[in-house]
This record gives structure tokens, C-alpha cells and sequence, in this order.
């Protein structure tokens, strides 16, 4: 008989609290660097904990992103999915860098997602190119810098392991 | 200390099994748009998300409701109470034009134009990508809103409904770049076809000759042809137009009536031929 892991409730709550930051509404000057929360809590938990979350969670993260942000289902999924595989399978690399390291990494993987959901956009119904949708990877680099440490926190106040 | 990966497919494999499913579901849903049963689940499951969201936003809402001072309210209520008189008057006269035109449409032998039932909603998010503008509102398949119905704001149409859930139900906004509306030139009836740009305050006018007699400032009306719009509620206005003889038409933009990124309240339209009812709660 398999019991629940413990942690698990915290995991969904930080998952819901980024999905829920993802489509707060924000006054319109801000709202171009909104962070991509959804990824940098789930390559928070692929970093930290890659035997729990990896693709499986990316892929249900990413379908929920898609219908909470009323894309066609699987766009987000496939970036995310990519991105996820990238950061599983060099976490322990990622482990060892300085957090400003680490911080243009999360730049570069969030840059991927972006595109590949950009072209995927661009494939699916000839989306035209906007600067503003690639704001989001310096702002999520920047609160990178404050969302290790605060998710590093959580996992440790909580046990999740 | 636990093994990596002791257990279960490895990385790549499960990768490769995650790709398939991203691009089955985009497979599904684009190219056979079988998915509108699952839609309804997901956006119902969603729902309690997107309710999160605009929570901070209803209580600052309610906070600055209730640090109003009583000079505020009463001025305001003073400005309403002008207005309500104001439209009451509008009202009249409408009803008056209202008989009338049944009337005379009587006697012309065409169908009367019936009034079409209305419902108030509340926009609870917004997407934030710049290809794809939508808005999500708090009524949804349990108050009868149906796919495809018409939205509209105090000042013109909005957008359509693009799919529903069982209390949220997300509106395709007129500047989306795949939405496209048919319209009439309120000065001379000149039929157009605006597309939305991605920018949500610009519509593109589609072939239009550069012999066109439309003119910067004209306001276009929705025509109601294509079935989805009832006719003659305003939706533009013509920004620009210009006369590239190089190009084989000329490049018009118009500009949506209703500022598209500061709705709040929205109008939902049953027309009268729409098998759809609209199911109200008891206390409206």
C-alpha cells in the first residue's frame, strides 16, 4: 500500500499560488514584466527535488497554464515540458552555481520556453512578433534572486524532501 | 539517500512520452477542435484559480468602499440619481420609436425587431500574452451562456464568447488577431471586415479599394452578417487610411470604440432567434 509522500500539500499550494499570480490582474504598464511564476516554481522543485517533479508535472502545469491563459492546450505544455527536461538533467550542475549564476541560467531556459511557445503560436495561426512578450525573462531572472531563497525556505520549514 | 531515477522509465524516455502528449493535446485541439467537452472540465477546474486571483483586487475594492466619506458618497449618488433622470428620458423616447418602428415594419410586411435579453458579468482575468487576447468573466454555462454569444460594454461590442465553463466563460476580444467582424459604415452602409492585429486598440479593415468613400473618423456598426453579432451596435471608429497605390488595397485601421484594456463590467447578449435562455440567479 502506497502512502501519500509527505510535502505534497505544499507542493500544490506553491503550485497554485504561481498559477494564480499568473492571471492576477494587473494594472496594464506592469503587466508585460509580469515573471513567468508557473516556471520559475516548477524549475525551483526540478533543481531541488528532481526524483519527484519532472515531466509529468510540467506537462500537467503547462495544460493548466494553456487553459487558465485560453491558448490552444499542449503550447504551454511543450515549452514547459522542454525546459523541465533541460533543467532535470543538469540539476546538479545548477545545484552548485551562484544564485547570480543560476539566474541567468533560469534567463536562458525561460527565454526557450518562451520561444517555443512563440513559435508554436506562430505555427498553429501566424502570430506576429512582439518585444513584450520576451520582458518577462529579464523580470524573472531578477526575482529568481528572491524566489530560491524563499522556496529553499519553504522546503526546509516543511520537510518536504 | 534516495537513487535517482531508481525506479521507472529514464529522463529521455519519460520526455519523449511528455512530447507525444503536448503534441497530441495541440493535435486535438487545433486540428479536430475535439475538445470542448474537456474544456468545460478544465475551465471548471481552473475556475477556483482564476476567483483566487481577483481576490485582493474585490477586497482593496471593498476597503476603499468603505473609507468613502459621506461628501463622496452623496456626490455621487447626486451624479447617478442626474444620470438615471437623463437616461430615463432616453428611455421614453426609445420605447416611443420602439412601437414605432414595429409599426411600420407591421405594415411593410417584415418581421418586428424584438429586444434581446441582457445579463451583466464581471471580468475575473485577463490573458497577459499579446497573441492572444481574451478575457475570462464570471458567468458561465449555469446562468446559459453558450459559445459564441456576443459581448458587449457600455460603448460597443467587445468580443465572443470563445468557450464556456460551468461559471467562467472566456471572451475572444475583436482586436485578437485570429477574430474577424463583419461591419457597416454608419455614414454611407459601406460594408468592411475588421481583423483584429494583436493590438488591443487597433482593428485592421480588410480589402478595402482605394477608391473607398470611407473617411478618418467614420464610426462602423456591426451589420449582422455572419450571424454571431446582432446588427447595429457601434464597434470602431476609422483611424487612418492609407493610399499605398503599390499595395492592391488600401491599409485601414480603425480603433474599437470601448477601451478594450480597461473593461470591468461586460453586457451579455441572447439574441432573440438564439435557442439559448438566459438563466438568472434569484436575486436579479
Amino acid at each position: 500500500m502506497k502512502v501519500v509522500k509527505p510535502g505534497i500539500v505544499t507542493l500544490l499550494v506553491t503550485y497554485v499560488i504561481a498559477l494564480t499570480l499568473m492571471v492576477m490582474p494587473m494594472p496594464a504598464t506592469f503587466d508585460v514584466f509580469r515573471p513567468d511564476w508557473v516556471t520559475l516554481v516548477m524549475l525551483y522543485w526540478i533543481i531541488a527535488l528532481p526524483h519527484r517533479v519532472s515531466m509529468g508535472t510540467a506537462l500537467i502545469l503547462g495544460v493548466l497554464s494553456d487553459v487558465l491563459l485560453g491558448s490552444i492546450v499542449g503550447v504551454h505544455a511543450l515549452g514547459m515540458v522542454i525546459v523541465a527536461y533541460l533543467a532535470a538533467r543538469n540539476f546538479q550542475r545548477l545545484r552548485n552555481f551562484a544564485l547570480i549564476q543560476q539566474a541567468v541560467v533560469i534567463a536562458v531556459l525561460i527565454l526557450l520556453k518562451r520561444f517555443i511557445v512563440f513559435e508554436a503560436n506562430v505555427f498553429l495561426h501566424d502570430a506576429e512578433f512582439t518585444l513584450s512578450y520576451f520582458w518577462p525573462v529579464l523580470t524573472s531572472a531578477v526575482f529568481w534572486l528572491w524566489v530560491f531563497p524563499l522556496l529553499r525556505k519553504v522546503r526546509r520549514q516543511f520537510g518536504v524532501s | 539517500m534516495k537513487t535517482l531515477f531508481a525506479r521507472g522509465p529514464s529522463l529521455l524516455s519519460r520526455l519523449v512520452l511528455a512530447l507525444a502528449c503536448s503534441f497530441l493535446l495541440i493535435f486535438i485541439d487545433h486540428r479536430l477542435q475535439a475538445m470542448q467537452p474537456v474544456r468545460v472540465f478544465l475551465n471548471s477546474l481552473v475556475a477556483p484559480v482564476q476567483y483566487l486571483a481577483i481576490l485582493p483586487e474585490q477586497m482593496l475594492d471593498n476597503f476603499s468602499e468603505s473609507v468613502k466619506t459621506t461628501e463622496q458618497l452623496s456626490a455621487e449618488n447626486k451624479a447617478l440619481k442626474q444620470r438615471i433622470l437623463k437616461l430615463q428620458g432616453q428611455q421614453q423616447q426609445l420605447q416611443f420609436l420602439q412601437n414605432e418602428n414595429r409599426r411600420l415594419r407591421e405594415l411593410l410586411g417584415s418581421d418586428a425587431r424584438e429586444s434581446a435579453r441582457r445579463m451583466v458579468a464581471e471580468v475575473i482575468a485577463v490573458a497577459s500574452e499579446p497573441f492572444s487576447q481574451q478575457l475570462v468573466i464570471n458567468k458561465g454555462t449555469l446562468s446559459g451562456v453558450y459559445e459564441g454569444q456576443p459581448v458587449l460594454d457600455s460603448s460597443g461590442i467587445i468580443g465572443q464568447v470563445q468557450d464556456v465553463g460551468g461559471n467562467t466563460a472566456r471572451v475572444l476580444l475583436i482586436s485578437d488577431q485570429s477574430h474577424a467582424i463583419s461591419l457597416r459604415s454608419e455614414r454611407n452602409d459601406i460594408r468592411v471586415l475588421a481583423q483584429g492585429t494583436g493590438d488591443i486598440g487597433r482593428l485592421e479593415l480588410m480589402f478595402i479599394p482605394h477608391s473607398t468613400e470611407l473617411r478618418e473618423g467614420d464610426l462602423l456598426m456591426s451589420s449582422g452578417l455572419g450571424g454571431v453579432f446582432p446588427e447595429g451596435y457601434p464597434v470602431a471608429r476609422i483611424a487612418s487610411i492609407v493610399r499605398d497605390e503599390s499595395l492592391p488595397f488600401a491599409t485601414v485601421f480603425a480603433d474599437p470604440v470601448s477601451a478594450l484594456d480597461r473593461v470591468r463590467n461586460v453586457l451579455l447578449l441572447w439574441p432573440t432567434e438564439s435557442e439559448q435562455q438566459p438563466i438568472y440567479e434569484d436575486d436579479e
